[in-house]
This record gives C-alpha cells, sequence and structure tokens, in this order.
C-alpha cells in the first residue's frame, strides 16, 4: 500500500514534468497555427492582421504566460479549447480514447493468443524444425513495418476480393458492435502480428531459461505430466518477461498506433495529436500528450502490480 | 508465371476470405451506393469553415459547396454569375456595378441584400479579420448600396484583375448578421448549393441540399465526406464501392484508376505550377547569368516524366491557357548544357557551386522526386545540391522569411496573371521577401496589365512580362499538373476545372 501511494505520488511530478517539454518543444517548431492555417498565403498578411490572428489562437503572449493560463486551467480540469474542433479538449480525447483503448486491447489479446503459445511451442521443440519455423516466422513479423502489412492487407482484400471494412465513419462498440469489429479486426491484427512476434521471442527465451531450472527437474523426477510441467509450473514464472514487454507495448498502443490508424482511416489518439501537431493545435498537443502519459504511467503500475499476483515471492517496495 | 500463381492463390483465398469477412462484419458484399447521397472520400480535411481566413486547398474545396462568391470562374476560366447577375465597370474602370439575384437566399431564409456584400467585403478588408485575400481588394475605396440588389465597388485606381478575385470563395458572401454575430467560422452559412449538417474535423463531413439554392436543384439529396488519409486507402474504398467519387494528390495513385473497370478517372490541367524558386538575393543566384545556366541546365520534361509520370505539361510563368505563351518559344527550354556551362564561366562559376534546396515531405507528394531529378540535373554543370525535405509548416516558415537557396514548390495559381503575380513581381509585393527579385520591367508590365481593360492587349502585355520573367530567371518554371478526381462509372455530371473547384457536384446525380 505504501509502494502504490509512493508510486502515485510521483504522478502529478512527472506529468508536469512532461507538460513543460511538450509545452517548450512544441513552440520552438516553426510554424505556428497561423501557417498551419494559412500556408504560404500567410505572407499576404499584414503586421495587424497578424497580430489579431495570434491574438485569436491564443498565441500572442509570451510562451510562459501561455503556460501559466494553460497551467491554471489544468488545476481546474480544463485542458483548453481545441482551435481545430472549437471544443473542450478533454472531451474530444475521451470522444477518441474509446477507440484506442479497444484497438490496443484487440491487438494484445491477439499477440498474446497466438504469441505466447507460439513461443511455449518453440521452447518444447528446441532446435528442432518446428521451432526454426515459429522463429523465422517471429522474425518476419517483427521485421514487417505496421504500413506494409496494413497496406498489402488492404490491397488484397479490394483488388482480390472487392471487401474491406467500412471506412470514414467509425461505428462505437456500444453503437453497433459487429461493424464495430469489422472495422477493428484488421488494425488489431496488423499491430497484433509485429506484438505477437515480440511475444513469441520473449515467452520462448523465458520458457527455455525456466524449463532448465532445478524445480522443474524436481517436478519432472516427482512424475508431474509434461503438460502439467509446463502450463502450472514453468510458465507462470516465463510470464514475467512477457507481462513486462506487454506492459510497454500495451502502453505504447495506448497512445495511439498513428501509421495504423492512418492507413484505416480510424480517429484514435494516435491521429489526434499527429493532426493536431500538422495543424499546430497547442491546446490539442498538450492535453493528449499528457493524457498518454498518464495513461502509459498508469499501464506501467499495473505491470508492477501484476508481477506479485505473478510471483509471490516479489515484494514490491522492498530492498 | 507470377501473374497466374497469384491469380490461383487469390481464387482459391477467395472462399474462405470472404467467409472470414461476413463472420467478422466485414462489407463482404460490395454495396450499391445510395443514389440519395453521393459518398465521397479526400485525404485532407478543411481546416476551418470561416470563408475569409481558409486558404487551405481542402477547405475552399468545402467551403466552395456551401458558400458563394459574387461570380465564379467556369471550367474555361471565364467569368460567370454567381450571386451576382451582371455586372460592369464604369469607363475609367474605377467604378464596377453589380446587380444581385433577387431570389439569391441564405440558408437560413434570409435575402442576400447588397447590405450583405458590403458588410462581407468590409470584413474582409478590416485587419482584425485576418483575411489572406484582404491584399487582393486594397483598391476598394468605399462600397455604396444604391437598393438592395445594386452594389457599387468605388475603386481608388482601375483594378480589372478584382472582378477575378471576387470569383474566390475566399470572397465569400456571409450574411451581415452574422458578422454582427460574430459567428462567421462557427455557423457555416451561405447561399451556396449544400447546407453544412455535421463536421467531424479530420473524420467526416455531412452535407444536404439546399432547396432554396437560386442555382436550382441538386442532382444528390446530400454529399457524406469521409477523411481516409492514406490515398491507397481511398482506391481500395472505391474499388469495393464504398464511395461514389473521390479527390486525389498523388499521380502515383490517380494513374492506377483507370485500370479498374468500373471506376473514371477525371483529369485536367490545373492553374497552379511546379517550380524550382531560386533565392536571387544569395549568391550566386545573385548573378543573372547563374541563374540563366540553372535555367539551362535543366530539362523540364525529364522532371515531369520521372516525379510525376508525365502527368502535367511543361510549363511557363503563366499557366492560364488563354494567356500561357508557348514554352518552346520562352528562354532555355530547351536543355542546353553547353550553354549553361558556358553562363557558369562567364560568371565565375566555372567549377560550380553548393546549395541547398528545400522541400516539402508530401506537399506536394512529388516535391522529394522533383527535387532528387534536379539535383543530378544540375550536377552536370557542377552544382552540387544538398536536398532538404521538411514538414510543411517548418518548410513553410522557411519559405515565408526567403531564408533558402532553392526551393521545389508547388503554387496555386489564379485566373487572371495580375491576381496570380502581384504579390511577387510588383515592388510593392507581399510576398516580394519570398521572391527577393524585381525590376522596373516587371513592375511596370504588372501595372499596365491591371490597369488594361482591352483583352487582347492585356495579353500581349502579359505575354511580354511571361518571356522576361523567363529571361530574368529568378524561378525555374517546371510544370502543371493535373487535378485528379476519381469516381464510379454511375456517377455522372461531374465537370472538372482548372481551379480544382468541386462547385459542380452540385449537379452530379447517380445512376441506381
Amino acid at each position: 500500500m505504501t509502494y502504490l501511494l509512493r508510486r502515485l505520488a510521483v504522478f502529478p511530478l512527472v506529468l508536469i514534468g512532461v507538460s513543460i517539454v511538450v509545452f517548450v518543444a512544441i513552440r520552438m517548431v516553426p510554424g505556428d497555427a497561423i501557417t498551419a492555417m494559412l500556408g504560404t498565403e500567410a505572407g499576404l498578411l499584414t503586421p495587424a492582421q497578424r497580430e489579431a490572428l495570434a491574438a485569436y489562437f491564443g498565441i500572442d503572449q509570451p510562451w510562459f504566460v501561455q503556460y501559466g493560463r494553460w497551467l491554471a486551467g489544468l488545476l481546474h480540469g480544463n485542458l483548453g479549447i481545441s482551435s481545430t474542433y472549437g471544443k473542450p479538449v478533454l472531451e474530444i480525447i475521451l470522444e477518441r480514447f474509446p477507440l484506442t483503448l479497444e484497438l490496443a486491447l484487440l491487438s494484445m489479446i491477439i499477440a498474446l493468443v497466438v504469441g505466447v503459445p507460439a513461443g511455449v511451442f518453440a521452447a518444447t521443440h528446441n532446435e528442432k524444425l518446428s521451432d526454426l519455423g515459429v522463429r523465422v516466422a517471429a522474425m518476419i513479423g517483427q521485421s514487417t513495418p505496421n504500413f506494409v502489412l496494413a497496406l498489402l492487407i488492404i490491397y488484397t482484400l479490394s483488388a482480390g476480393f472487392g471487401v474491406l471494412p467500412a471506412m470514414g465513419e467509425f461505428s462505437p462498440l456500444w453503437r453497433d458492435p459487429l461493424r464495430n469489429l469489422g472495422q477493428l479486426i484488421l488494425p488489431a491484427i496488423t499491430l497484433g502480428c509485429a506484438f505477437a512476434a515480440s511475444v513469441t521471442r520473449i515467452s520462448r527465451s523465458a520458457m527455455l531459461d525456466v524449463l532448465s531450472d532445478d524445480y522443474v527437474r524436481t517436478a519432472r523426477s516427482k512424475g508431474v505430466s509434461a503438460r502439467g510441467v509446463i502450463w502450472r509450473h514453468a510458465l507462470p514464472n516465463a510470464l514475467i518477461p512477457v507481462v513486462t514487454l506487454s506492459g510497454i507495448e500495451f502502453g505504447y498502443l495506448l497512445g495511439g498506433a498513428v501509421i495504423v490508424e492512418q492507413i484505416y482511416a480510424l480517429p484514435g489518439l494516435g491521429r489526434l495529436v499527429l493532426d493536431a501537431i500538422l495543424q499546430r493545435d497547442y491546446a490539442l498537443v498538450q492535453g493528449a500528450v499528457l493524457f498518454i502519459a498518464f495513461n502509459f504511467m498508469i499501464v506501467n503500475l499495473l505491470v508492477d502490480l501484476a508481477y506479485v499476483a505473478l510471483d509471490p515471492r516479489i515484494r514490491l517496495g522492498e530492498q | 508465371m507470377v501473374q497466374q500463381l497469384t491469380r490461383k492463390l487469390l481464387s482459391g483465398m477467395a472462399l474462405p476470405a470472404v467467409a472470414l469477412a461476413a463472420v467478422l462484419g466485414i462489407v463482404s458484399v460490395p454495396i450499391q451506393a445510395n443514389a440519395a447521397t453521393l459518398h465521397m472520400a479526400w485525404s485532407q480535411d478543411a481546416t476551418g469553415l470561416d470563408p475569409h481566413k481558409q486558404t487551405a486547398f481542402s477547405s475552399l474545396r468545402l467551403l466552395e459547396l456551401i458558400y458563394e462568391p459574387l461570380v465564379r470562374v467556369d471550367a474555361s476560366l471565364q467569368i460567370v454569375p454567381a450571386i451576382a447577375t451582371s455586372w460592369q465597370f464604369s469607363a475609367d474602370g474605377k467604378e464596377l456595378t453589380l446587380k444581385l439575384d433577387p431570389k439569391a437566399k441564405f440558408q437560413n431564409g434570409a435575402t442576400v441584400t447588397s447590405a450583405d456584400v458590403k458588410a462581407s467585403f468590409e470584413r474582409i478588408l478590416d485587419e482584425k479579420t485576418g483575411a489572406a485575400a484582404r491584399a487582393n481588394f486594397l483598391s476598394i475605396a468605399s462600397i455604396d448600396t444604391p437598393d438592395p440588389a445594386t452594389v457599387v465597388f468605388h475603386l481608388s485606381q482601375p483594378d480589372v484583375p478584382i472582378l477575378t478575385a471576387m470569383s474566390d470563395v475566399n470572397a465569400a458572401i456571409v450574411p451581415a448578421s452574422e458578422i454582427a454575430a460574430g459567428s462567421v467560422g462557427t455557423k457555416a452559412i451561405g447561399s451556396g448549393p449544400f447546407k453544412l449538417d455535421k463536421w467531424d474535423p479530420n473524420a467526416k463531413e455531412v452535407l444536404s441540399a439546399n432547396k432554396d439554392w437560386t442555382g436550382g436543384a441538386t442532382g444528390v439529396d446530400g454529399i457524406e465526406i469521409s477523411v481516409l488519409p492514406d490515398e491507397t486507402a481511398i482506391l481500395a474504398a472505391l474499388r469495393t464501392k464504398q464511395i461514389d467519387f473521390a479527390l486525389l494528390n498523388d499521380p502515383l495513385v490517380a494513374t492506377l484508376v483507370p485500370k479498374e473497370a468500373s471506376l473514371q478517372l477525371n483529369r485536367v490541367p490545373v492553374l497552379a505550377y511546379h517550380v524550382l524558386q531560386l533565392n536571387p538575393s544569395r549568391k550566386p543566384m545573385t548573378e543573372l547569368k547563374v541563374r540563366q545556366a540553372i535555367s539551362c541546365a535543366i530539362d523540364r520534361q525529364e522532371v515531369l516524366d520521372t516525379a510525376s509520370l508525365g502527368e502535367g505539361k511543361v510549363t511557363g510563368p503563366l499557366t492560364i491557357p488563354a494567356m500561357a505563351t508557348d514554352p518552346s518559344q520562352l528562354f532555355c527550354y530547351k536543355r542546353d548544357i553547353e550553354k549553361a556551362k558556358q553562363l557558369m564561366s562567364e560568371a565565375g562559376y566555372a567549377d560550380g557551386f553548393s546549395a541547398t534546396v528545400i522541400g516539402a515531405t508530401g506537399e506536394p507528394p512529388t516535391a522529394a522526386a522533383e527535387a532528387q531529378v534536379i539535383q543530378s540535373q544540375l550536377a552536370e554543370i557542377g552544382v552540387k545540391l544538398d536536398i532538404k525535405m521538411m514538414e510543411l509548416n517548418v518548410y513553410v516558415d522557411a519559405w515565408l522569411k526567403g531564408d533558402f537557396d532553392m526551393a521545389v514548390a508547388l503554387n496555386g495559381g489564379r485566373a487572371d496573371p495580375y491576381t496570380m503575380y502581384n504579390r511577387y513581381w510588383t515592388k510593392t509585393g507581399n510576398l516580394q521577401k519570398v521572391a527577393n527579385y524585381i525590376d522596373d520591367t516587371l513592375d511596370r508590365q504588372m501595372q499596365q496589365g491591371r490597369a488594361e481593360t482591352d483583352p487582347a492587349r492585356r495579353k500581349a502585355i502579359f505575354a511580354d512580362f511571361e518571356k522576361h520573367l523567363a529571361e530574368v530567371s529568378p524561378w525555374i518554371w517546371l510544370y502543371t499538373s493535373y487535378s485528379y478526381t476519381a469516381q464510379q462509372k454511375n456517377v455522372s455530371g461531374f465537370v472538372p476545372t482548372p481551379t480544382g473547384t468541386l462547385f459542380s457536384l452540385s449537379k452530379v446525380t447517380i445512376q441506381q
């Protein structure tokens, strides 16, 4: 409990650090909301016109004044108003987040359902042809870029079979579950492939380590069946690195899978942040990145707690 | 052999894939387009709804369906009526009178009157608005509204191109009441063929037909526009009949459309031009002979063929068909390496020089390829180019500051040469800092062209202007590309135009 409270107490400090870095970084990039809106036509503006637009976008004050205002808003639960959407930033983020969460969960399920059994299979068939096959498949899965796989899937389905998930308008899970699944399954497979490949490789190596441990040998000498040794004794201990990897990957996915969302036209967090950066929608960039950082910290905390559940010998916070 | 194998594999996979698709809720059977609604896609969405502030191509394409200017340009770039049914310049060219269509109505039911026109132009001219098009209307001294259907613009000097500038949606007429309420940009109320029912930025727009539109009934009841950022996905959506119509930018994707039996590609040369901008304020581009050598060393057709698959036409500075000179008549439009080397030698740069060329990643999609071809061509006269590709906003920032040696750019064109180039090639041009070159001849020719009302004399003035500009070579004009739209073959009535407008979607119909 003390460990949990200590971790939670650090959250605000990390978030403030993240907010400062994002605030300064986005303003250091050349171009602003005016050039994002007008492009090269911004050159036709008179100084007075430029000042009027800067005031409209809230970028007419020094950056520290802007940051102070933003921080004051944040303390009141107000992340600001998006200049692109004309809506509160938090409202936009919460509209986009369910898609990103669902996509991350689906990808993780695909990765674990495929990756863990494949890793266990490869470890128990170590150095055999089937092990080699799994390792090669994992290598290919890990080294194929998301966008290549996504475009390949779209091309094959549309040109080969004349089918494609409905793109453009996203159907939330609670409104039309079947259409929702149809829209998300291909992006989830695209993301899940590389994720599954990583899980396969790490499961395999963790299982190989565990299978050579003394307690496994003892279990075998006690007459525990091969299946029982693998699934009851070895796998739980081999899962710790898998949980670590899955936690990190899941945290990344909660930040949005920019390229996959872009190709499949999914309005998730990743695309939201990308569009916000391109349009120099500062309030939206700051709010979204802060939200992503918060999610990442929560996931890390949950991963740490999962260690304890998986291995009772681990006591968090103890030296 | 490979094709046969692929076909066999695909046909073998078809049944299980369709079954899987059906199980997973993926669209398994091609859906017939709904005749009442045109389903459309583009890769870039509008960035705002204020017609006086938005200049992005994607924004203009949406706003042209909602708002109307006083006049329009048609497919042959002739001025045709929009809200104004007729117009007349006074003999001295300093007064422009327009008669408004008394039937024209805003989407809130109010009649469009001369007071709305006056309020709209005053808003554009007000510096607080931040309207980029203000620069085109600075000659307006005052506006009179003798009756609700007549508006008179009093100009401080003869300004023939102002009528063309008025055809732009950046000069759209908005209700005076919305201006007073400060709601232009938050509510989209125009007098155009469609009403905006829903806008989910970067995702979707839903438009419905404006039954009060003075242009008559629209061909479809509405338009649903999906934003699909990847154009390969747009092509896939066309193949599977999810969409009826699409706007495409990438020639690599557009050229795949004709291979699909059910699809039709519309392409038309546009006014925008691809150009290599030199910076004549930086050495050695300060030297006329160096700029001319670069012009002579570039094979424009090869740039077009390699970077854009030959999809376009080599151009001189003027891209308006009625005004343009045959490029072969312009200075060094036939590649001449020997002449280029001689010019470099005469300028004292026989051994060449190093420079950096900037470009925006993906804007246009051909930018990087253009820079690479130019890099290899200029290497033949000893010019070592370093290519620096940037995110669009970073590029725009550097471009506006004139902070580059050379830049590959796709610059917008206009239906009138003065409106198109006064920003660069006049002494008071707003973008002189970008062009970094002006001489008395260019400035004089532009002023003459602005005041001249006789079409034949005007054409002769701009022909001289174009010839001189190509000779002094501050920029190397390369080619004009095509504007692409793709559609199902059961869609009819769309008329592509050199301005790239999608306005004719108002008369598009879908056959079942």
